[in-house]
């Protein structure tokens, strides 16, 4: 959970790049198409670092769709899709790990 | 790229001169602050303008003895988040009085014109087109300003104590001080 | 309250006007992020884990009834229903999407509310005791010369781009409530022998990598030369401090590279050649600023009211709140009243726009319809009178803002962290949740005494665990959080560092830990009324460490 602002780019594992959405600020993650999906099972996954590399320059060229743009590790599940590879990316996905309030009367 | 004097787009009529060149002896030169330094009594038997580059690391206490020949005083911003020109833009003009062209470099956007003006910057080598078309906006967005600084704005203390505070229709208590 | 003048108005509704202009212009790409950026952060707005988050001025810690609905609005309007008070008197919301923030920032200045200047490289929230106009051992209402310097700094032409971030705190008691001496530049108004009333100067401390306690470089400044003295420290920081390094670049690394001698010679010959000029302050000026602040038509009342009297002999409840959060006031017959934002299981320093509306209620019937932000992220109703206190606390104990844990071991101070910021390297909320839980026997709280927790979930210490009497910091190891432990920090008129206890704790045993710590404070402590950071003081960190490492 090193925060990945300060990366050099090597991973040791399956990565996918995600962001935050420009306007909403909401979490995103690069699909195959080089799209954005907030779902990160339908995120792209790249295993090697030029692969991971390449995804990430594409990712920042778009830069009037989503903000900072970052490598994340993830761990493929059975059917070979996405999940969250660490604390920081859990809490990206879920939320923060306590309740928040109610919302009464919004 | 676009250059701004005098509020409005314009050429720049200064030559930037390298340091191994030859300086042309009767059009306005822009050399470095080694140059200068090195070779002010040539300098000073120009009859065309002269002005100097001068970084942004380096006091302009170095700088000021030169200044009665100068025409033209450019200051850098390597990065728009570089602040440091702005002291030393309020230096030449607050501290040594300096009346010449003084024109912000290098990383130069529009939303920091009014900020370069207030600290007495009056020419402009603007990165980007769009940008230079947009100064006179750009300058006209704030009619407050709070603090006095190189240019002729007066700050919101000095017209409150000119005008008088603003009095309000509400009864006010005498606020111990 | 300071309230807002012609000029004033003007010039906030100019920024929100330049900041829905640039907003427009980055969504439509016509601005980058690397150029929107520095701007964004001008106007309060960060990038966060999940989403944007806006952090709103409350400067020097004042917000008025009406204000403080505002941020109620907000948080319904545009967020999710709550807001975190943070430790630098600001309030703080976690997912305002951009596209709205130049709305939000419209309706902040409807109530003279703002987000300038409260991130970025420039002057940040000038911050101050919550207890500044009515505690009886301040000298002057400190806030005044707040509102002078938030004036000065807002949108100062040659500032605005300074090699770091930099804060400013000031006080007018020789308590200091407002941790002065880490910041960047801390003042502390005082009477000199002459009895003239003028400013200590500090400057160079602050927490996060490299902490610093700040030093003086000048011990008496005249009033008059209040601004253009500050100018000169600012002047010299701009020109000189570090711009190579994010990490170097604060100005507690250049007085420290300095030394704080030549730092102050350096200040005094720039301070020379203005302070002359249009910077020397005309009182005239001072009382102009003076005469714009609100104080309330106290009634004259007698200490000890009847009702006072009574409710605190026959309700046990009440008169442990009593005794806990309520403080004395200058004025006979009123009180300054904490209400607790660290429920039991809650995150420390937040409120929900339910609690927000009914505090600026209480506010406008208990407090002539003021309150303020403390940097322990509690707040404070400041003129209550003595005999409305019961009545009082039977609203707020039916809002959950009644806990009698102020200054106790489970009103813990602590950084939002892992759980949403993208900075953090470990969660920081739910480790100060279950130590509310494990402290929340009140009784066991009280007999603990005074004790103070700080959590930070990075190095950058906004939890400023430096100075906590226990500090605990969240780092991360081979993917795990794991925690380091420093005892003895204050942030106080004694500010200190914390001293280090020992290795790093897992997760799941921190809250054993500080069980063993107070533990060992309580076999070591002379007396039931020794304080743990006076204990800590006489016996030496020793007896903790053994006791914390010996079961570990």
């Amino acid at each position: 959970m090193t925060s990945p602002l300060q990366q050099k780019l090597k991973i040791t594992g399956p990565v996918v790049i995600t962001a935050n959405r420009l306007a909403d600020g909401a979490v995103v993650y690069r699909a195959a198409d080089g799209g954005w999906t907030t779902l990160i099972n339908e995120a792209a996954i790249a295993t090697t670092a030029p692969a991971a590399s390449a995804m990430l320059a594409a990712a920042g060229a778009d830069d009037v769709l989503v903000v900072g743009p970052y490598v994340a590790p993830v761990e493929p599940d059975a059917d070979g899709r996405a999940q969250p590879g660490n604390l920081r990316e859990r809490i990206r996905v879920a939320g923060p790990t306590f309740d928040l309030p109610v919302i009464v009367g919004a | 790229m676009p250059f701004i004097k005098a509020g409005r787009r314009t050429d720049d009529r200064f030559l930037r001169v390298a340091d191994d060149a030859a300086i042309p002896e009767s059009k306005p030169v822009l050399i470095s602050a080694a140059r200068l330094l090195a070779t002010p009594a040539e300098l000073s038997r120009r009859c065309a303008p002269t002005g100097v580059i001068w970084p942004n690391n380096r006091a302009i206490a170095e700088l000021a003895p030169h200044l009665d020949r100068l025409a033209l005083v450019a200051l850098v911003f390597p990065s728009f988040r570089d602040g440091r020109a702005y002291s030393q833009a309020r230096l030449l003009r607050e501290r040594y009085r300096y009346r010449g062209e003084l024109r912000a470099t290098g990383d130069v956007l529009r939303d920091q014109f009014l900020f370069l003006t207030r600290a007495g910057f009056d020419a402009f080598e603007v990165k980007k087109e769009a940008d230079a078309d947009a100064f006179v906006a750009a300058l006209a967005r704030f009619s407050v300003v709070y603090q006095p600084s190189a240019d002729d704005q007066v700050p919101a203390f000095r017209r409150r104590l000119n005008g008088g505070f603003q009095r309000d229709p509400a009864a006010q208590r005498e606020a111990v001080s | 309250m300071y309230l807002y003048d012609t000029y004033d108005r003007a010039l906030l509704a100019e920024r929100v006007a330049e900041f829905r202009d640039q907003v427009a212009r980055r969504l439509s790409g016509e601005l980058s992020e690397d150029e929107f950026k520095p701007l964004r952060l001008m106007n309060g707005v960060y990038l966060q884990l999940h989403a944007y988050m806006l952090r709103i001025a409350i400067p020097y810690g004042s917000l008025s009834s009406d204000q403080m609905r505002m941020l109620a609005h907000v948080a319904r309007r545009y967020d999710r229903g709550y807001g975190h008070f943070t430790t630098r008197q600001n309030i703080q919301f976690n997912w305002i999407k951009l596209a709205d923030m130049p709305d939000v920032v419209a309706d902040l200045a409807t109530v003279e509310l703002h987000a300038m200047q409260t991130s970025g490289n420039c002057v940040r929230n000038i911050t101050s005791d919550q207890w500044a106009g009515v505690a009886s051992d301040e000298i002057e209402d400190p806030r005044i010369w707040a509102e002078i310097l938030r004036q000065h700094s807002t949108l100062h032409p040659e500032f605005t781009f300074l090699p770091r971030k930099f804060k400013i705190a000031i006080t007018a008691s020789a308590h200091d409530r407002a941790a002065i001496k880490v910041h960047d530049i801390g003042l502390r108004l005082f009477r000199n022998e002459q009895g003239e009333a003028g400013f200590e100067v500090v400057v160079g401390g602050g927490l996060g990598r490299t902490p610093f306690i700040g030093k003086v470089i000048r011990p008496f400044l005249k009033k008059r030369d209040f601004l253009s003295y500050i100018e000169a420290i600012l002047r010299v920081y701009n020109q000189y401090g570090r711009r190579d390094n994010i990490y170097k670049a604060r100005i507690k690394i250049l007085v420290h590279e300095l030394g704080a001698e030549r730092f102050a010679q350096e200040v005094e010959a720039e301070w020379k050649a203005i302070n002359n000029g249009e910077l020397a302050l005309d009182p005239a000026i001072v009382a102009g600023i003076a005469a714009r602040f609100r104080y309330p038509d106290y009634n004259q009342l007698a200490d000890d009211a009847p009702a006072l009297t009574a409710a605190r002999q026959s309700d046990r409840r009440f008169a442990t709140w009593l005794g806990n959060s309520v403080a004395n006031h200058k004025v006979a017959g009123y009180a300054i009243v904490t209400l607790s934002l660290k429920p039991e299981g809650g995150p420390p320093g937040d409120a929900t726009a339910e609690q927000m509306e009914a505090i600026a209620e209480l506010a406008e019937r208990y407090s002539f319809g003021e309150i303020r932000v403390g940097h322990e992220q509690n707040l404070v109703l400041p003129h209550v009178a003595q005999h409305d206190l019961p009545e009082l606390w039977r609203a707020l104990d039916a809002l959950g803002l009644a806990t009698p844990n102020v200054g106790l071991i489970s009103d813990i101070i602590a950084c939002p962290g892992l759980d949403y910021c993208s900075l953090a390297n470990a969660r920081s909320i739910p480790i100060a949740q279950e130590l509310t839980h494990r402290f929340g026997d009140l009784k066991r709280a009280r007999e603990l005494g005074r004790l103070h927790v700080n959590i930070s979930g990075c190095i950058n210490a906004c939890g400023h665990h430096h100075v906590g009497h226990i500090g605990i910091l969240g780092v991360e190891k081979n993917g795990e959080e794991v925690y380091q432990i420093t005892l003895g920090g204050r942030a106080d008129e004694a500010a200190q560092l914390g001293e280090l206890l020992g290795p790093a704790v897992p997760y799941h045993q921190v809250a054993d830990v500080i069980e063993d710590i107070v533990a060992a404070y309580l076999e070591v402590r002379a007396r039931p009324d020794e304080l743990f950071i006076d204990t800590l003081a006489r016996v030496g960190i020793e007896p903790f460490k053994e006791r914390v490492y010996a079961v570990h």
